[in-house]
């Protein structure tokens, strides 16, 4: 079986930032850099995934990791081969694409690599956007089973248990599928000093994403990037009963 | 501005628990935003099994053209898979397809736009014309306005940034519709729905929430006490729901629920920016912390530097 876990390198989650004066861009420039959380808890998904199928069904799993962006987003791809993953391909390019552009590039991953399954993300925390993994699956002609807390591979099908806002709803889907990783799914291991030294062994494809001749094109022009207003900051009081006091005569919301 | 050369809107009509949900309240406040750039006819969608009570409720909105209602087993789980290709036909018809930022639009409206070749524009805080729409990137810290001449804007709305239209008395013509054929690539399983005579986070006028600090499950009932005092509902951080303490759907922030009640009353956290994401919209924010240089403070109206096992007690009392 092979795993496909498309990952996003993202400033770190621990890093403030803000935009840059002229609201063309952000300021993140030195910024220090990680696989974006959520692609973390996929990678680890999937290698959880590898481990128990190998120990129950005596069945060999191949995690190929995937991800789109300058140079640098080796680094990260460098990460998720130390976490566990076998092999990794680096789509290459300078641009910053749109969710949509991003879930047409992974399409053609999926035509070439043909994976049962494929994990991301709901969310990268730079964009926030939380539509690539729904994108792509509509594209592959998928299923999908998004903001996933709990997985279960079942032979044809695999269960998903999704956080929605009313509670928790449980799909079976049919293999291949798209499936998408909330906070709750797992705790991301530590690479080990041994695996990050094999990680330099393990095979990373480059492919310049010009050959493979999509269109990309921006759909969304970004005018600019303001800073929120900031809320001001208001007064400690001493006491709860000088606070009480001033939610119900100032504030009048009591 | 260009406006779209096709002035019409479907909204899907969202359904919870409680049958039409009060999103669909903040949809409608958005669109009345759009309406002051675009000359909007706007049709409302119902899909779901035997919601003819939604779709009398939804009738109820003002300023409607038609209702379309699409009752039917095959849609009963409204499963994505189903719903997105369907939609995707029905929403060519439009100049805009509005739902709201919720799981429930999440999960669905990319699948409908990549079936269109059309890059959405997701949690909407801001219109600005009919195709300059604000959205938060980077947990709020930054607004991005975006600009599309795409000739159907697909729209999801975070219902924090829009006030709610309320219900009239007249109705709507309701129009029934045939239903998707069902595409069984997957199968529902089960729903375990949170039950709770609380109003919802998101439509609470007062929100309790509580972090790490609150140290265990049971004390949370100390929140619910004071939630109950005011009528309010119960909220939590990342680290709190992760220990346990509370439900997975109280999370507020970033990746959790983004709220803007009256009242926030933030409680035993410490204000991580991805915690600032889901709140720093509310009116006015009351923080309790024994730590007083914790960044809640930063965003709090009021702040008050003590133990909370001391002061919710206290504060409980007094009210
Ligand atoms: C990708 C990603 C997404 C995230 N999304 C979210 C999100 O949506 N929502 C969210 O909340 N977080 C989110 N987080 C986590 C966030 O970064 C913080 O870790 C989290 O918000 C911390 O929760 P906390 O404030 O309860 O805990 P802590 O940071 O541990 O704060 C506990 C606070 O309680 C105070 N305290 C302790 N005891 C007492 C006492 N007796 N009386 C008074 N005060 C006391 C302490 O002084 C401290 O300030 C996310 C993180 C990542 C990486
Ligand atoms: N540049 C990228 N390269 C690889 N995967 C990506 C990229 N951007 C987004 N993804 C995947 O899509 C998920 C959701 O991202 P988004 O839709 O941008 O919020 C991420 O968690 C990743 O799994």
């Amino acid at each position: 079986m092979k795993i496909l876990v498309p990952i996003k390198r993202v400033v770190d989650p621990g890093v403030r930032v803000r935009p840059l004066a002229d609201g063309s861009g952000m300021d993140i420039a030195n910024a220090k850099m990680s696989i974006n959380p959520f692609c973390e808890i996929a990678v680890e998904e999937a290698i959880r995934l590898k481990e128990q199928r190998l120990a129950n069904e005596g069945v060999t799993t191949e995690i190929v990791v995937v991800s789109i962006g300058a140079q640098s987003t080796q680094e990260q791809l460098r990460s998720a081969l130390a976490l566990g993953a076998d092999r990794a391909l680096h789509i290459a390019t300078d641009a910053s694409l749109e969710p949509l552009a991003i879930a047409k590039v992974l399409h053609a991953v999926v035509r070439q690599e043909q994976p049962r399954l494929i994990l991301l993300g709901k969310q990268s925390i730079d964009g926030d956007h939380n539509q690539t993994g729904q994108m792509l699956a509509a594209l592959c002609g998928y299923p999908q089973g998004t903001f996933a807390s709990r997985i279960e591979y079942k032979g044809e099908e695999i269960w998903v248990t999704r956080e929605l806002d009313g509670g928790l709803q449980t799909l079976a889907l049919k293999l291949p599928a798209v499936v998408t990783t909330d906070l709750r799914l797992n705790q991301p291991r530590f690479p080990t000093m041994p695996n990050i030294m094999k990680a330099r062994q393990k095979a990373l494809a480059v492919i310049p994403l010009a050959d493979l001749d999509l269109d990309l094109q921006a759909r969304l022009q970004t005018l600019g990037l303001d800073s929120p207003k900031l809320r001001q900051q208001g007064v400690i009081v001493k006491s709860v009963a000088e606070l009480v006091d001033k939610l119900r005569q100032e504030a009048k919301v009591l | 501005m260009t406006l779209s050369n096709n002035p019409s809107a479907l909204v899907l009509v969202e359904q919870d628990a409680s049958g039409f949900s009060l999103i669909n309240l903040k949809v409608m406040g958005a669109i009345e935003r759009l309406r002051e750039f675009v000359d909007l006819q706007v049709d409302l969608l119902v899909v779901g099994k035997d919601c003819a009570a939604v779709a009398e409720k939804a009738a109820r909105i003002p300023g409607i053209r038609n209702l379309l209602v699409a009752d039917g087993d095959s849609v009963e789980h409204q499963l994505p898979e189903t719903l997105a290709p369907w939609l995707a036909n029905l929403a060519s018809d439009y100049g805009y397809v509005f739902v709201g930022a919720t799981t429930f639009g999440k999960d669905l409206l990319p699948r409908v736009a990549a079936l269109m070749d059309i890059q959405p524009i997701t949690d909407v805080i801001a219109i600005d014309s009919g195709c300059e729409f604000t959205r938060p990137v980077y947990a709020g810290s930054a607004l991005a306005r975006l600009r599309t001449e795409q000739p159907i804007k697909l729209l999801s709305i975070r219902a924090s940034a829009f006030s709610a239209v309320e219900l009239a008395e007249s109705s709507a013509p309701i129009t029934p519709i045939a239903v998707p054929q069902a595409q069984n690539m997957s199968r529902f399983i089960g729903l375990q729905q949170v039950q709770t005579e609380r109003p919802d986070l998101t439509a609470a006028r007062v929100i309790v929430s509580g972090g790490r600090g609150l140290q265990a499950r049971e004390n949370f009932q100390l929140l619910y006490q004071l939630a109950d005092k005011l009528g309010g509902a119960v909220g939590a951080s990342r680290a709190a729901v992760d220990s346990g303490f509370a439900a997975n759907n109280l999370q507020v922030g970033q990746t959790g629920k983004v709220v803007a009640p009256e009242v926030y009353f933030a409680i035993g956290l410490s204000g991580a920016v991805q915690h600032i994401a889901g709140m720093r919209d509310s009116r006015v924010v009351v923080a309790i912390n024994k730590d007083p240089d914790a960044p809640i403070f930063q965003v709090a109206d009021y702040g008050l530097v003590a133990d909370l096992f001391d002061a919710l007690p206290e504060l409980i009392a007094q009210l």
